[in-house]
């Protein structure tokens, strides 16, 4: 059936004015996707009309599941079925606590760890990228075409390691992202563009695995995290657990497989969700080794033996707030993020602590996938520019060297606004020293074996000279996403050292080589077709952008440079007509290097505009 | 390449001095970030997008240091060739140093005693040392232009904000121990 298609007014018809751009809530329990349409945000559901994706990947003999289908093996295939794998991204084995809590077979990686599947050893980031690729189906059935760009949602607590490995998990999956989001601050969108609300919130996200608290600040069409704090080891999940505990306890069994373990943990969630809105919930059921189980949990003894879960969450509340130097009576509304804050013992608690009742209108589990789309489709250039706001984010841990001693030198303080550059100096230890290791960590410790290391390098070829010297500038910069990467130099010669922080855990070249073997093998996925697609989005993203640059700013340009500019315009409108990857690609490449110098021209230029106190858009309303 | 030699002060039109109109650095900052923040410019060309976050950087700098009355004072003494951090010249005044002294025993004995309030006062003391320093610090940077004389009472604003950091430490695990 053909259907007809009706445009917003003002907004064009032709397929490509309006680009592909969706949001990604990557949960510990649940993914989902989210676009723009007609200028509201809404959730994709999947062919059934189901908005979430349970984030479940089962690895089968006849292949990978994802989802629904995934999730009916929790029980009879537990080690295959990989479940809240978001808790294991960039995590060692010694990070997940006792491995008995979970069914799987760890395997300590390469700085991350590693789990055996009957597909082979799997990496967190490629069990992530599995049900990013459904998503990614599902969004590209939806729009009808390619991704343009994604916004994909990290709990705002999240470090370097963990951030780089989502962004790792997205092209993996194919997906072209614009920005890693902060979810707390994803949600702020969903509900200050509805409210458009000013003043001081604080977002309490209480997801399946990870707790986060960030106190921002709305006006005039600027969202400003002040801080964030949280705790990247508690979530939902911990609840549940909380209650398959007090199922063994209560019902004496012996010690259990993983099918049964993996059955009472079922349980014991449809016990935990049955209890909001429920005052006790049965459990009742028969397990592999014959023992049978009939308790009945009351809402009293839930909130008893999770009290210390929900305390738990109070005290970032109380460090957010104070690293904002803010009080509680500065707060003037609560949202409420993710389905654990559906229990009641939670908002009782949330509302207790600021003493007012937080916002539930919009429902906790969609509202960041819901915020991340608005970003997304700004982002990539679908919103009139008249309409801003501007989000600036921080980092949520401090960033530093590791110095003498063990001891850690901060370089970047925790909720520095990004992007940022710090530089800082060091000098050598010994006489004739020619080389300096450095070790780059995240965390508020003071002693280096307490913070996660990042990265390590060496400077190397420092001339020998007497101890202390040497002036070694090592220089941080972090980006909008929160990425590190750090630059050593020596300063009288010159010798310089880098290292984009792929941290410790860095796939292996054999593993790339797999993953993409493996891609290869996914029929749906004509990889020749898709790179050559990719690159013709890119080729068109380049020469809009381009020429939007000279009809505003072709003045800053001498004759020669703009000569030169049409002409590497014209030679990527003539690759984009042809099928040939790589031609197009090195066309685009020529296109980028022209129009450097003229992009800092054009960048001065805007500076100097702002200062005068006006929009570029409105200095060329003037000149009219 | 992006002109970065513009002084923090010229980055944000403002004039080069101590005294500071808040709200106006507040709102060229805005301003700026409106233009250069990466987001901004998620669609540009390759050079826009560095350049953005070279120029959001760079804005996010001068702002963190014109915010804070010490960084401030130490960026305006650089500009005249003084570096206020020099390790060479720490010298502070003798009843000075005795007075921090005596503030951090008399913290640690109301953390002994559990007594948050006589913390409070300890803090509010300190708090009013370091406004009378930055009166000053006026005094001396706009009106009378001794920059070389305002290094003593940088370094002591300094030295009240190390103080100040760690009596907020103690007062947030001490916080963090009393049951609400």
């Amino acid at each position: 059936m053909a259907l007809f298609q009706i445009s917003e007014p003002g907004e064009s018809p032709l397929p490509h004015a309006r680009k592909r751009a969706i949001g990604i809530d990557l949960g510990t329990t649940h993914s989902l996707v989210a676009t723009v349409r007609n200028g509201t945000p809404v959730v994709l559901p999947d062919e059934q009309g189901r908005p979430l994706l349970p984030s479940i990947v089962h690895y089968a003999d006849a292949g990978v599941r994802v989802g629904y289908p995934a999730m009916a093996h929790q029980a009879d295939d537990p080690r295959n079925t990989i479940v809240s794998v978001k808790r294991f991204m960039g995590r060692g084995v010694a990070d997940v606590g006792d491995p008995r809590r979970f069914p799987y077979r760890f395997v300590e990686g390469e700085g991350m760890l590693r789990m055996e599947t009957r597909a082979g050893v799997r990496s967190p980031v490629e069990v992530s990228a599995e049900i990013l690729r459904a998503l990614r189906m599902r969004a590209e059935g939806a729009l009808e075409g390619p991704i343009d760009g994604a916004v994909i949602t990290v709990p705002a607590y999240f470090d370097d390691a963990q951030r780089q490995a989502t962004k790792d998990a997205a092209s993996l999956a194919g997906l072209p992202v614009l920005r890693l989001l902060n979810e707390p601050t994803a949600a702020a969108l969903a509900y200050g563009l509805d409210n458009a609300s000013e003043g001081v919130y604080a977002i309490y996200d209480l997801g399946g695995g990870t707790f986060d608290i960030s106190i921002l600040r709305l006006t005039k069409g600027v969202f400003e995290v002040l801080s964030t704090n949280g705790d990247s080891a508690l979530g939902g999940d911990d609840f549940d657990h909380r209650v398959f505990c007090w199922i063994l306890e209560h019902a004496g069994l012996p010690p259990l497989g993983p099918v049964d373990t993996r059955r009472l943990m079922i349980k014991a969630r449809e016990a935990k969700e049955m209890l909001t809105g429920h005052d006790a919930a049965p459990i009742v059921t028969t397990l592999a080794t014959g023992d049978s189980v009939n308790l009945t949990l009351a809402v009293e003894t839930f909130t008893d033996i999770t009290r210390t879960l929900v305390q738990k969450t109070l005290q970032p509340v109380r460090r957010a707030l104070r690293d904002a130097r803010l009080t509680i009576d500065d707060v003037k509304g609560v949202v409420l993020v993710g389905g654990a804050t559906r229990m009641p013992q939670i908002r009782r608690a949330v509302g207790e602590l600021f003493g007012q009742p937080p916002l539930v209108n919009l429902n906790p589990d969609e509202v960041v996938a819901l915020g991340a789309a608005v970003q997304a489709d700004k982002l990539v250039g679908n919103r009139a520019s008249g309409d801003d706001w501007l989000l600036l984010d921080v980092i949520p841990l401090s960033l530093g060297l590791e110095t003498m001693g063990g001891l850690t030198e901060k370089v970047v303080p925790r909720n520095s606004t990004i992007p940022i550059a710090r530089t800082q100096e060091f000098t050598t230890f010994k006489d004739g020293q020619t080389a300096m290791a450095i070790h780059v960590v995240q965390g508020e410790r003071e002693k280096v074996a307490d913070c996660r290391s990042l990265a390590r390098f060496e400077l190397r070829g420092i001339p020998p000279m007497a101890a202390g010297a040497a002036r070694i500038a090592v220089t941080f910069s972090v980006d909008a996403d929160g990425l590190l990467s750090v630059t050593a130099r020596e300063r009288t010669t010159g010798v310089q050292a880098a290292v984009t922080v792929k941290p410790s855990y860095g796939l292996t070249d054999g593993e790339i080589a797999r993953m993409l073997q493996d891609s290869f093998t996914h029929a749906a996925d004509d990889m020749t077709a898709r790179a050559l697609a990719e690159a013709q989005v890119e080729a068109d993203r380049v020469t809009a952008a381009t020429e939007a640059a000279l009809a505003q700013d072709a003045d800053l340009l001498a004759g020669d440079e703009a000569r030169a500019i049409e002409a590497a315009l014209a030679a990527v409108r003539q690759a984009r007509g042809g099928t040939d990857r790589a031609a197009l690609a090195a066309a685009v490449e020529r296109l980028n290097h022209a129009t450097d110098a003229f992009a800092a021209r054009r960048m001065d230029r805007n500076i100097a505009r702002a200062l005068a106190g006006r929009r570029v858009d409105s200095v060329l309303e003037g000149e009219r | 390449m992006l002109d970065f030699s513009r002084n923090h002060f010229d980055l944000f039109g403002l004039p080069a001095q101590f005294r500071l109109d808040a709200a106006a650095l507040d709102a060229a900052y805005r301003r700026l970030q409106g233009e250069v923040h990466p987001d901004r410019h998620a669609s540009g060309t390759d050079a826009d997008r560095r350049l953005a976050l070279q120029a959001s950087a760079r804005v996010n700098e001068a702002y963190q240091a014109l915010r804070e009355p010490i960084t401030r004072a130490e960026y305006l003494l650089s500009l005249h060739g003084i570096d206020a951090r020099d390790e060479s010249d720490t010298q502070l005044p003798i009843d000075f140093l005795e007075r921090q002294l005596e503030r951090r025993e008399q913290a640690s004995d109301a953390v002994d005693a559990h007594d948050s309030p006589a913390l409070r006062v300890v803090i509010d003391e300190l708090r009013g040392e370091a406004l009378e320093l930055e009166d000053r610090l006026r005094a001396c940077l706009d009106d009378r232009h001794a920059y070389a004389e305002a290094r003593v009472p940088v370094r002591e604003l300094r030295f009240l904000h190390k103080v100040g950091e760690d009596l907020r430490a103690l007062e947030a695990t001490l916080d963090e121990t009393v049951p609400d």
